[in-house]
């Protein structure tokens, strides 16, 4: 148990996805201007990520190294990532009209999402077991969730401050995840490895 | 004439991931050191000349309702050859590039030059476009990793530029530095621009 509780701490707060990996920062710039998109950004990415990972981590395991095709890696997984998106929006669809409702419009991005192919992969790198996979990628994403939702918090005070003309929009999302980062830093000494 | 325009357009007017703000997860994790900045650059290059050039002239082929499924199709095929030729030939830098050369597929620059361009204009068009573009893109990191590195470690493609004396600032190297130093260099990019 304490295994596990220390993958997760690793995940959220040490290497966290965004800030330390840099995964992920395309929909971190453009879904964080508003904390509710944020939120529902933040969600869809812990739902989709948590199922691709198990999924993947099958696939590799019973398909690809089973016959042999781990050059296909790449594009087998971005397929399985996509179908996996659609497959989730029509299920909620029609199963889930008010979570559809709530993450509806995030679920077409999260497949160019680097995160959700990143971790995937690194699931693999690292030669973790199922459980071990499903538990990261989940951990993973929550600290993506996490990431998001602290930077929108800070990002909504920009409305109100004055900020240079030239710095306005991405150029000081970018500092300002960078200052975000070095927070997080702070956390190195937590996990050691 | 239209052929130089839309190549030149990728060094500044255009260039990503300032301009075109895609791509900046690689942008942030490979430019601490110029050789692999430089790496990255070219393989994003290579990738994106040949989609858009396939996409281009498979334009009228591909049906529009499933033509995302079949950009990214085509798009991780050029990936997983670059994947393949940096593994066999030069494999320090598959090393050190890692997980961000299969994330090229996602990195969105290809994706999104397929969807906005490639799919609507000719062959020569689309590949100027994915060159200059590529190229812009290099020299992007290309600037962004020379800062970094004289800094972090003070020399710039391996080569020594400061005295010795100089005292290396290790946060250029790490993550929080690639974040501050791409936005201010964004900051810089827009009031140049804005000069004008």
């Amino acid at each position: 148990m304490s295994k596990f509780l220390l993958m997760v701490i690793s995940a959220v707060l040490v290497k966290n996805i965004l800030l330390a990996q840099f995964l992920g920062n395309c929909p971190f710039q453009g879904t964080s201007k508003k904390m509710d998109t944020a939120m529902g950004m933040g969600m869809a990415v812990v739902f989709v990520l948590t199922l691709a990972g198990a999924i993947t981590w099958a696939v590799q395991t019973f398909v690809l190294e089973a016959f042999d095709l781990v050059y296909l890696q790449t594009i087998v997984f971005i397929l399985v990532i996509a179908t996996l998106v659609q497959f989730v929006e029509m299920f909620m669809k029609k199963a889930m009209p008010p979570l559809y409702r709530a993450l509806g419009i995030f679920l077409p991005l999260i497949t160019t999402n680097c995160a959700v192919l990143g971790v995937c992969l690194l699931n693999i790198q690292y030669e973790y077991n199922f459980v071990n996979s499903v538990v990261f990628s989940f951990a993973s994403a929550a600290g993506f969730g996490l990431a998001l939702v602290l930077f929108a918090g800070i990002r909504e005070r920009f409305a109100i401050s004055r900020i240079p003309k030239s710095l306005e929009g991405t150029a000081l999302g970018l500092v300002t995840a960078g200052l975000m980062a070095l927070a997080f830093w702070g956390f190195t000494g937590m996990v050691k490895g | 004439m239209r052929f130089f325009q839309e190549l030149t357009k990728g060094f500044w007017k255009e260039i990503p991931p300032f301009r075109l703000v895609l791509g900046l997860c690689p942008a942030l994790a490979v430019s601490d050191l110029c050789s692999k900045a430089i790496g990255m650059g070219l393989a994003v290059t290579f990738v994106l000349v040949c989609s858009n050039v396939l996409i281009s002239a498979m334009r009228n082929v591909i049906p529009p309702k499933v033509r995302i499924a079949m950009f990214i199709i085509i798009v991780a095929t050029f990936v997983v050859i670059v994947e393949m030729v940096t593994h066999a030939f030069v494999y320090p830098l598959y090393q050190q590039l890692g997980i961000f050369i299969p994330l090229i597929v996602v990195n969105c620059i290809p994706l999104g030059r397929a969807e906005a361009f490639a799919n609507k204009n000719g062959v020569m068009l689309s590949f100027a476009d994915g060159l200059g573009l590529g190229l812009g893109y290099t020299i992007a990191l290309f600037v962004l990793a020379a800062i970094r590195e004289v800094l972090a470690v003070g020399t710039i493609y391996g080569y020594q530029v400061m005295a010795s004396s100089f005292k290396p600032f290790l946060f250029a190297k790490e993550a929080p530095g690639a974040f501050v130093f791409l936005g201010i260099l964004l900051g810089l990019m827009n009031l140049a621009s804005s000069k004008k």
